[in-house]
């Protein structure tokens, strides 16, 4: 559904001498997303997971790889594949000066939606988000959650096929969080694909059926969380060591016990998860 | 195509609706200080060939009247972009990118022919003659196409708040009082003059001038006024189709 090719992204920016220089931000990825896919970008702040978003949803021009949408490639195509997307932007963007209501009507305008249509499915998206009292108020007077509920229910206005969620669920309480995941597995039981990313590794654990782990623009690992967690290690023994907090990895409850067993003292044994492997991944080797 | 250019303006008008009254208002009082203090003040004591100082005003404040309400119309587009980002809602959506362009100057040649009624309106209480007819209302059309053009342009170019307030200091404000606005440029020293001829607003405030008093005028200015248009048209547009780059 989605294939990316090698896409690259430098941007200029000062350096601490005052020097133009260039930065990478997306260095080389490659990916390849199915239909129906729930698929997460995990990686650290700045590692380029925004950037990606926004080339993939044609708000930035890569410097240079190439994008396919259902094998078409997007550029020159840019008109007929917006149709298909619906982005929730990182940070909040509304219009300041429209109420919740016009908000998203202007979003179902921009997408050709007829008067009726488009009037019933604000209706049912804002009763979805909880937000159907508050549709005639200006959005510069909702909370900092209900603003993201919103962000949601607009990107999802027209049905779109290919749905970006950057951060989706930040500052969102457990229950409605919860509920945001149901309406992910939802859409993508009706085969729209799904891009996320998250800082939240149980969200990407429990929603996506792979992850893509970023670090300084490059693609250092993909698989599905089961397998990520195999190969480092189903279990995880974990203790305080003199300045920080220790972790090591075993294939079996066996060794980790034994191990724990030579240590003694405060240790503790638990299955291994995403977290793990993330810290493993961006932090250890890399050597912070 | 259309429908979007439609889409666009229909955000501007939602918006501008719910602040009409305001709008009216507060459009008045610096047309009101013109005619008080150019027309009736120092109006009185000032002879114009073919007429008096007030006739000779009303035009010159048209024009400069329109320009800066269109000019500053558009100006908001820059929030949009710099710090609400909702610019990105119609950089997301299929639309053909021309659209938001005319849908915003559009929406500016709007309300700049608001406040040029309300100038009408004001003028004629105040006792000035005029005649108003379809070619007068399309260079004060023209003028407002190309100063929400210019708008357009700064908005998307320009980054930071700050520096919007310095285009009208040392751009539109010289302009309201240089470009015939106030007086006949033939007045000036030659080199001051054919600079301030090549600039548009000098083409609007003639053409009013000439077309409001029955006089015969230029029509090379018309002609002037529509290349300006295209000329903006051209480059507001591409800065927003390079937004994404
Ligand atoms: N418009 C821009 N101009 C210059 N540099 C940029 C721009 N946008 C992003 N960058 C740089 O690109 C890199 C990647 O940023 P990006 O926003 O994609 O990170 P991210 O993975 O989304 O991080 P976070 O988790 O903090 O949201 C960073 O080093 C950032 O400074
Ligand atoms: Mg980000």
């Amino acid at each position: 559904m989605i294939r990316v090719e090698s896409l690259v992204k430098k941007f200029q920016y000062r350096n601490k001498n005052n020097k133009i220089v260039w930065r990478t931000a997306v260095d080389g990825l490659t990916l390849d997303i199915r239909q129906g896919e729930v698929f997460g970008l995990l990686g650290p702040n700045g590692a380029g997971k925004t950037t990606t978003i926004r080339m993939l949803t044609m708000l930035t021009e890569p410097t240079s790889g190439e994008i396919f949408y259902d094998n078409t490639p997007i550029r020159g195509h840019e008109q007929e594949m917006k149709q298909l997307i619906g982005v929730v932007p990182q940070h909040i963007n509304f219009d300041q000066d429209l109420t919740v209501g016009e908000n998203l009507e202007l979003h179902a305008r921009l997408h050709h939606m007829g008067r009726v249509e488009r009037h019933r499915r604000i209706e049912e998206l804002l009763a979805y988000v909880e937000l159907a009292d508050l549709v005639n108020a200006n959005v510069r007077e909702l909370s900092g959650g209900m603003k993201r509920r919103l962000l949601i229910a607009r990107a999802l206005i027209h049905h779109p096929r290919i749905l970006f969620l950057d951060e989706p669920t930040v500052a969102l309480d457990p229950q409605v969080r919860r509920r945001i995941w149901e309406l992910i597995r939802q859409l993508a039981r009706e085969q729209v694909t799904v891009l996320l990313t998250t800082h939240y590794i149980e969200e990407a654990e429990t929603l996506c059926e792979r992850v893509a782990i970023l670090n300084k623009g490059r693609l250092i690992g993909l698989d599905t969380p089961q397998a990520f967690c195999e190969q480092m290690g189903r279990y995880t023994v974990e203790w305080d060591a003199v300045d920080a907090r220790e972790y090591r990895f075993f294939d079996t409850r066996r060794e980790a016990a034994d191990f724990m067993a030579e240590l003694g003292g405060s240790a503790s044994i638990r299955r291994s998860n995403l977290e793990d492997v993330f810290i493993e991944l961006t932090g250890r080797r890399e050597g912070l | 195509m259309l429908y979007d250019i439609w889409t666009v303006f229909w955000r501007d008008w939602l918006v501008l609706k719910r602040r009409m009254p305001r709008f009216i208002l507060s459009r008045m009082v610096a047309p009101m200080l013109y005619l008080v203090a150019f027309g009736w003040g120092l109006g009185r004591s000032i002879q114009v060939i073919g007429g008096s100082y007030i006739d000779f005003l009303v035009p010159g404040i048209l024009a400069l009247n329109s320009m800066n309400i269109s000019f500053n119309s558009v100006t908001p587009v820059h929030a949009e972009r710099i710090y609400h980002k909702s610019l990105e809602e119609y950089l997301v959506a299929p639309i053909c990118p021309y659209s938001v362009v005319i849908g915003k100057v559009l929406a500016a040649v709007l309300r700049g022919l608001i406040s040029s009624s309300i100038i009408v309106v004001l003028a004629w209480l105040f006792g000035a003659h005029f005649i108003i007819t379809p070619l007068f209302l399309l260079v004060l059309i023209l003028n407002c196409v190309i100063f929400a053009e210019i708008g357009f342009f700064a908005a998307m170019t320009i980054a930071s708040f700050e520096e919007m307030g310095q285009v009208n200091t040392y751009i539109l404000l010289p302009m309201s009082f240089l470009c015939g606005t106030f007086f006949s440029t033939g007045t000036l020293p030659d080199a001051v003059r054919w600079f301030i001829e090549l600039l548009p607003l000098t083409h609007t405030s003639y053409l009013l001038r000439g077309i409001s008093s029955g006089a015969d005028i230029a029509l090379s200015s018309v002609l002037v006024l529509v290349f300006y248009s295209l000329l903006c048209f051209f480059f507001s547009s591409r800065v927003f189709l390079r937004l994404s780059k």
